[in-house]
């Protein structure tokens, strides 16, 4: 290739000149400039609603816990079908107390088992009312969840073992029920039975006021109040009674949900396997569901690949439209200056000279669309942030991907044209109309 | 009593054929030529008798089939095209039919171009570029472009950029074909009063009172140089 051997005032005229070149016709620079400012720009905004997109998705399942394996109790379908068909019924289903056990000492590399009940109910605070649910847990219940003390102190083993009506709020749930108060030594009322509030509790790292994050895979975590699994035992019950026109259905679950700690990641994957096979043996029904936070980030994490891959083919296709019509208005400008090209020839440009010119005239276009491009790009991720929830997340590397791609489509196809300008002979090009 | 003077051009048996398709064009069939510095040259002929041609080699634009041409003691017949470049940059200057300005540069931009191509810092030549403006009247209209000035003044600016690099030679090609009378006597003057302070010139014309102005006549015909009359008197 042509080596640039040319002095730096030479460059920053042909600067210069590129620059006033395509000033001088405003509009058609602009419109070549479009497809080059679209490329960039759809693929800083797209990856960054695509990382801030994913970035939740995983946040909401690492909050589960990646070393976690979390049952649920699931109504079996069969059950489902009987409900409707006759007047009353009493089923029975879900994970027992024995179920905790057997997990406790039958898994290996179990660090811890907790087991919970899970009831919809209402909370009351004098006037105020809030749809919650009550989830009787035991003490290891903050360390597994990621959860984090604001005020107050947990449920303690002594709660537990005495059966204590004492509860513990989310910091939503406690600013909704108590908004002019410390709700601390207050009492609140599920049912018809008082609890003494003694702590409140937030996700850890949501030192803010975060907007409540939907429903995953388990409960939602910021309308909790939590009480002793004893006291939820006595006060509740293990049989919900359902009455909905006329008929009464009987519902008995022991536990609504265990979770399963392992000691680390690498217990995860073998224990999923022994944990349903353990299960199946003792449940003639299936009438639980695991859910394994790593394996749903790995497919989260799989997920992403697979759009940054899909992303990535979209920008290359729009990049290179982008460069197409670039090269197709460089070809149109060098028959049109085919006159000046001989000119300057004849004035001492050597074909390295024009070449630089044409390849600096269209690395300014396809930069001036990139820097374009990249302005839009921060700026709609930002757009789409203020007026939405949707998290964005404008990574550097996506900036310097789309802004280097967009110079290097500028250089890649104003190669062709330029070579183009250098070869016409000078004496054609003088005779040029 | 005048000094003998430099040669300038020495051209020694130039021929210059063309290929087009099976034929061969003989454009130029044996031109022997000599041109001393300081003196103002007019090339004459008939359609097609390779004026043109002829000017092309001169100016290194072109090379010739076999001869060799000596540019101020060079041998440019058998440069390659860079260095040919370089030779047209610094050692020639162009004055165009139809001054083939640059539409997106303005009057002193224009008259800066040769220089680009030196890699000079034009900043240091901005004087010089001035004072050429002002040498051909258009110091006034410095940063005007091309489209904003009548063809007289196009060409004016045209002479100016060909002396920006102070050429060993300025070629002209019709460099009035494009202008009325009036004007073109203007431009004819400015070119008088060039070689009148020394610039040699080499003028393609049809016109024989363009023709007279110079001091020396060259007319073609096939190829070949037909008459060369020295209309300058000897002393
Ligand atoms: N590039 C070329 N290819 C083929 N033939 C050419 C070319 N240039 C000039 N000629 C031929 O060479 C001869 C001389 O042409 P030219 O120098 O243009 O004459 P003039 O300028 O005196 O009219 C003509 O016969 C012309 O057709
Ligand atoms: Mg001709």
């Amino acid at each position: 290739m042509f080596q640039p051997s040319i002095t730096q005032h030479q460059l920053l005229n042909t600067v210069k000149l590129g620059i006033k070149s395509l000033l001088l016709h405003k509009l058609r620079s602009g419109l070549t400039m479009l497809g080059m400012i679209f490329g960039v720009c759809s693929v800083i905004a797209m990856l960054a609603i695509g990382e801030g997109a994913s970035y939740e998705a995983q946040e909401r399942i690492k909050r589960l816990g990646s070393t976690n394996i979390i049952i649920n109790s699931v109504k079996p379908p069969e059950a489902q079908d009987n409900n409707s068909g006759s007047q009353s019924f009493g089923i029975e289903y879900g994970l027992t107390y024995d179920d905790a056990a057997r997990l406790q000492f039958t898994i290996p590399n179990v660090a811890t088992v907790l087991p919970m009940r899970i009831i919809r109910e209402n909370v009351t605070f004098g006037r105020n009312q809030e749809p919650s649910q009550v989830i009787g847990t035991l003490p290891s219940y903050p360390s597994m969840r990621g959860m984090e003390l604001v005020a107050g102190r947990f449920l303690s083993m002594i709660d537990q073992k005495h059966q204590r009506n004492v509860c513990v709020l989310t910091l939503g749930l406690a600013q909704r029920l108590f908004p002019y108060q410390s709700p601390l030594e207050s009492t609140v009322r599920v049912q018809d039975v008082y609890y003494q509030v003694v702590g409140i509790i937030r996700e850890t790292g949501t030192a803010e006021q975060r907007p409540q994050m939907g429903e995953m895979e388990g409960e939602p975590l910021d309308n909790n109040i939590y009480i002793p699994l004893s006291t939820a035992k006595s006060r509740f019950g293990e049989t919900l009674i359902r009455r909905n026109a006329g008929s009464f259905s009987a519902e008995t679950v022991e536990l609504h949900q265990i979770i399963v700690k392992m000691s680390s990641t690498q217990a995860v994957v073998n224990a999923e396997r022994q944990i349903n096979s353990l299960l199946k043996r003792f449940h003639n029904k299936i009438d639980f569901e695991l859910i394994v936070p790593l394996q749903l980030l790995r497919e989260a994490e799989a997920t992403k690949r697979m759009f940054n891959i899909v992303l990535g083919s979209i920008a290359a296709i729009s990049l290179l439209v982008g460069g197409i019509g670039i090269m197709n208005i460089m070809l149109a400008t060098v028959t049109e200056r085919t006159r000046e090209i001989g000119v300057r020839r004849a004035l001492g440009a050597k074909k390295k000279d024009i070449v630089t010119q044409f390849l600096i005239e269209t690395v300014v276009l396809s930069i001036g669309g990139g820097l374009i491009g990249v302005f839009l790009g921060v700026l709609v991720p930002l757009l789409v942030s203020a007026s939405t929830d949707m998290v964005t997340i404008i990574t550097p590397w996506s900036v310097g991907l789309a802004f280097g791609i967009s110079g290097l489509t500028g250089i890649a196809f104003g190669i062709y044209p330029a070579s183009q300008a250098a070869e016409l002979d000078p004496i054609e090009a003088l005779r040029h109309e | 009593m005048l000094a003998p003077n430099k040669t300038i051009i020495d051209i020694r048996n130039i021929e210059k054929v063309f290929q087009v398709g099976e034929i061969e064009v003989r454009a130029l069939r044996g031109v022997d030529l000599a041109i001393e510095e300081g003196s103002y040259v007019a090339i004459m002929g008939p359609s097609g008798s390779g004026k043109s041609t002829m000017l092309n080699i001169l100016g290194c634009l072109d090379r010739p089939t076999s001869g060799t041409y000596l540019l101020g003691g060079e041998d440019v017949s058998k440069m390659d095209d860079d260095t040919l470049s370089a030779v047209r940059g610094k050692r020639l200057g162009f004055i165009f039919q139809s001054y083939n300005l640059i539409a997106q540069l303005t009057v002193i931009e224009n008259i800066q171009v040769p220089l680009i191509y030196q890699g000079i810092n034009l900043k240091e030549y901005e004087q010089k570029c001035i004072d050429l403006a002002e040498l051909v009247g258009l110091s006034e209209r410095l940063d005007h472009r091309p489209t904003q000035l009548s063809g007289g003044q196009q060409q004016r600016v045209a002479i100016a950029r060909s002396l920006v690099n102070d050429p060993l030679m300025i070629l002209a090609d019709e460099p009035t074909g494009n202008l009325d009378s009036k004007t073109g006597v203007e431009v004819l003057e400015l070119i008088d009063k060039l070689n009148s302070e020394g610039k040699t010139i080499v003028m393609v014309t049809h016109d024989e009172d363009i023709a007279h102005r110079a001091d020396r006549v060259i007319r073609m015909k096939d190829g070949r140089i037909d008459v060369d009359e020295n209309r300058r008197q000897s002393p």
